[in-house]
């Protein structure tokens, strides 16, 4: 079994309006040096592979199909081997 | 002509469309569940907005794979006409039937409001009865209208003529300040390089009655029974 552990963001360059928006606040509280904040999705997935790559796989294949627009979006993500 | 009015879980202007096609229009209409498999009985099939599946992931994109979705494909590539309105729409571009993808709006908040927006295409089925610069007034309702698309891609539904509405002020000028979602070029509808598929973010719908909303969307459906009357003659 393998834990997966995916991030969706919109891409670079397109414009993130919740991330701007996260971003003026925390200027507003006085954090300055933010310079950049990336809003996105994060999503936990159990999967009842015995491979990693198999794992890798399946993650490449759900995120093309479903997981992210690849017209906007982009993903990474990390597995952890469950015991 | 008969339309079929798709309905998802989470459809929620599925009674206006319907009133649209069947009161306004007086043409036969039915409603058609999500699990339908076949569409071959309809000469337009209607995407109505809504919040399909929640909206869950991305607005359109689970119901996108609904089994009737693939039969959408199929009438599509028959050449049947498709009209996806607001949630439909996005839910055609989720399925790759039309260029592009829905961002939030720039200001993220739902924004419900009567909009002007202008004919840019009137050579479509959907639009023939209009006249190109033609300013329309038209309800939105929706936090993802934000529309996007490639650069390479914008220039090649610019040069086919797929820009069918453009956000404008009540004279037809296109201008930022006209914008209600931050939509690239001030983008409201598009139609597919066959000319056979089209979406839009206002509700043509909900625009055919003077005594709620106007008059101005019904524009769409006569030009829609008017083209398929000419095929049929």
């Amino acid at each position: 079994m393998f834990k997966a552990s995916i991030c969706v963001t919109l891409r670079q360059g397109i414009l993130d309006p919740a991330g701007q928006a996260v971003k003026s606040g925390l200027h507003s509280q006085g954090f300055g040096a933010v310079e950049q904040v990336r809003m996105g999705k994060f999503m936990e997935l159990i999967l009842n592979t015995h491979s990693e790559n198999e794992a890798s796989d399946l993650v490449r294949a759900m995120c093309a199909q479903l997981l992210a627009n690849p017209v906007m979006e982009e993903y990474t993500f990390t597995l952890e081997t469950l015991v | 002509m008969k339309f079929g009015i798709v309905v998802f879980p989470g459809s929620n202007c599925d009674v206006d469309c319907y009133h649209a096609a069947k009161v306004i229009l007086g043409q036969p209409t039915e409603y058609v569940w999500h699990q339908a498999r076949d569409l071959s009985a309809y000469d337009c099939i209607v995407l109505p907005g809504g919040f399909s599946y929640g909206d869950y992931l991305r607005a359109g994109a689970i119901a996108r794979f609904s089994p009737v979705m693939e039969a959408v494909a199929t009438e599509a590539a028959r050449g049947k006409l498709v009209l996806g309105i607001c949630n439909g729409f996005q839910i055609l571009l989720e399925a790759g039937l039309l260029p592009g993808a829905m961002r939030r709006n720039d200001h993220l908040q739902f924004r419900c409001e009567v909009r002007h927006v202008r004919l840019e295409n009137s050579r479509t089925p959907f639009t023939h009865l209009g006249r190109a610069g033609e300013v329309l007034a038209l309800p939105i309702a929706h936090a993802e209208g934000n529309y996007y698309i490639g650069s390479q891609e914008l220039e090649e539904i610019a040069r086919h003529s797929q820009i069918v509405w453009r956000y404008c002020d009540t004279q037809g000028n296109v201008t930022p300040a006209a914008n209600p979602n931050g939509s690239l070029e001030n983008i409201a509808g598009i139609i597919n390089k066959r000319g056979n598929v089209l979406g839009l973010m206002p509700h043509p719908e909900r625009a055919v009655e003077a005594l709620t909303g106007g008059t101005d969307g019904k524009l769409v459906w006569t030009s829609i029974l008017k083209w398929w009357e000419v095929q049929h003659a």
